[in-house]
């Protein structure tokens, strides 16, 4: 990594220029303000490694106390099987495992899906028609107030043991959020920058693609980060309910025989699912919006 | 760039604003607030028109009813001898925030101007080149928001705002956030946009000496329900130096004036 510093321009980025300066602004770069070349690959592994290792640490801390645990045989191993027999189950019963994930994670998309655009579409007509918002939001808040395992053997009685069921709670459970956060989102506009648009002669679509929506989308990308958890939760209470295939049949399978490392190894597929699905969401508000305050960490401007 | 400035003023015999009789009243919760009462004033084309008074005296609301963000309560406001009805699209609006969007570079906060007005693409980054040029922004064009100091921000909300070549700018305390040294930075900058662009200014502040460094004129307001106490003609050429301004007699005369009459409005109320 190599600083190139103009020589004699002292001044921060942030400084304006000075009057001397300003008759020759426009063609020379600015004073004080010097390009640094990109981190290279093992700079870039060091800083991972510097954000990611305490997380790991306390994994690995908590894996070895589970591993005691069982060892020790403090607890009967029916009851609390050790990591040795999980993964057993893990490797030996891959392709069991495999097959049931695949349906747990696609009812899940397909959930959280449907939530962001039904959520999303529902918050823009709540922003824009207070009419329409003053409708909406008692039905919604009682939506979300039903318990909605409550409600799941209700869907499978209407719509049999497919997977139209596990979709519908999984959109029921991840809507919410989204619909919360779009409308905080979409209000949180400064006002501002409305009358800006207005007296630019903006149409409603022009405002609303360029200032409106691009500016609600860091709330909306809290909203996602809940319902993308939120919708494994459902899609699995709706196995719970009735199904034959999915991570939730299988829990349920293992529960029946008493077969705990079956079990442990659903739960840990599960969770790992739910993980990877929140990763995914987090690079894609990182790439969309690399600008949001939150980015705007000690790694954008520092001092060296 | 006098030349045009010049003209421009012989041309306009006729007012970029006309404000007559105009009141403004709010409705709160419960009670009724009375912003503005019998406020008359005309602006000319190509004039620079500072308004000062103590604050919540209805200056930024006179600016919003010229630009069509307001009705009047009562009153007629005209914007180049054409009544406001709604929003004006031929003004230029800064405001004390520089209300930036936070994803969009120096140069495309700037270009969204254009992109809202349809203007062409080639002409709109011509202009707006120009226009970066001109407020000392150059090398920052590719800078977010974020990583530009406030007087920079304030910059890029000028160059904005002045991308259309609007006849009439209004400005609503646009340097109130800034610190004393780039304010006096952006006034001297300003008065030099202001000579080579000809563009009517309307400007409300809170210094008395910015407003008469700048203006032709200074309306002077009352507290609270606003009203125009005084207009002050200043009575200096356009072209200022700023420390040689500072010292001349009609400055010194003027913000004397002007800061007894806020004074005596402050005491009385």
């Amino acid at each position: 990594m190599s600083q190139h510093i103009l020589p004699g321009t002292p001044g921060t980025p942030g400084t304006p220029t000075t009057a001397a300066g300003k008759t020759a602004a426009g063609a020379a770069p600015a004073a004080g303000v010097a390009v640094r070349e990109k981190p290279g690959a093992r700079e870039r592994f060091l800083g991972a490694a510097e954000k990611s290792w305490r997380p790991l640490v306390l994994l690995v801390a908590l894996l070895a106390a589970w591993w005691t645990v069982a060892a020790a045989e403090l607890v009967e191993a029916y009851l609390v099987p050790s990591p040795g027999a999980t993964l057993d189950v893990l490797t030996q019963k891959t392709g069991y495992l495999t097959q049931h994930s695949w349906v747990t994670t696609y009812e899940t998309l397909l959930g959280f899906l449907i939530a962001v655009v039904v959520g999303v579409f529902a918050a823009v007509v709540m922003v824009y028609s207070s009419t329409v918002e003053k409708t909406l939001y008692p039905v919604l808040l009682f939506a979300q107030v039903v318990p909605k395992i409550a409600i799941a053997p209700l869907f499978v009685v209407w719509l049999g043991f497919g997977i139209a069921p596990k979709i519908l709670i999984a959109v029921l459970i991840a809507f919410f959020p989204v619909v919360i956060s779009m409308v905080t989102g979409l209000k949180a506009v400064d006002p501002e920058m409305l009358q800006l648009s207005a007296t630019m002669g903006a149409s409603p679509w022009q405002t609303f693609v360029k200032i409106r929506f691009p500016a609600s989308l860091p709330h909306l990308f809290s909203g996602l980060k809940v319902a993308v958890t939120l919708a494994v939760t459902g899609a699995v209470v709706g196995e719970f309910v009735g199904a034959n295939e999915g991570l939730g049949y299988v829990i349920l399978q293992a529960n029946g025989n008493l077969d705990t490392p079956m079990l442990f190894a659903g739960l840990l597929v599960m969770s790992l699912i739910g993980v990877v699905l929140f990763v995914l969401v987090e690079i894609a508000e990182k790439l969309l919006l690399p600008w949001h305050a939150s980015r705007r960490d000690a790694s954008v401007t520092t001092t060296y | 760039m006098t030349m045009a400035r010049n003209a421009t003023l012989r041309a306009a015999a006729s007012a970029a604003v006309g404000i007559d009789d105009v009141a403004v009243r709010f409705r709160t919760k419960n009670r009724d607030v009375t912003a503005l009462r019998d406020v008359c004033l005309h602006v000319a084309m190509g004039e620079f028109v500072a308004i000062v008074g103590p604050s919540g005296c209805g200056k930024s609301t006179l600016l919003k009813l010229v630009a069509g963000l307001l009705k009047p309560s009562s009153g007629q406001v005209r914007l180049r001898d054409e009544q406001v009805k709604g929003p004006r699209h031929d003004i230029g609006y800064v405001f004390q925030r520089a209300a930036l969007l936070e994803w969009r570079s120096a140069r495309r906060n700037i270009l969204l101007q254009a992109e809202m007005r349809r203007m062409p693409a080639a002409r709109a980054r011509e202009r707006a080149a120009e226009l970066i040029a001109m407020t000392g922004l150059g090398g920052f064009e590719d800078a977010y928001p974020h990583e530009l100091s406030g007087g920079m921000q304030q910059r890029v909300a000028l160059c904005r705002a002045l991308l259309h070549e609007p006849p009439v700018l209004l400005m609503d305390e646009p340097f109130g956030a800034l610190d004393a040294l780039t304010r006096e930075q952006m006034n001297m900058e300003l008065n030099r946009i202001w000579r080579e662009t000809g563009t009517t200014v309307l400007l409300v502040t809170h210094s008395i000496s910015e407003a008469v460094y700048l203006a032709d004129r200074v309306v002077v307001m009352s507290p609270r329900p606003g009203t125009i106490t005084e207009i002050v003609e200043v009575g200096m050429g356009a072209e200022r130096d700023y420390a040689q301004t500072m010292g001349r007699p009609e400055f010194r005369d003027a913000t004397t004036h002007i800061r007894g009459l806020l004074g005596t409005a402050a005491a009385g109320d």
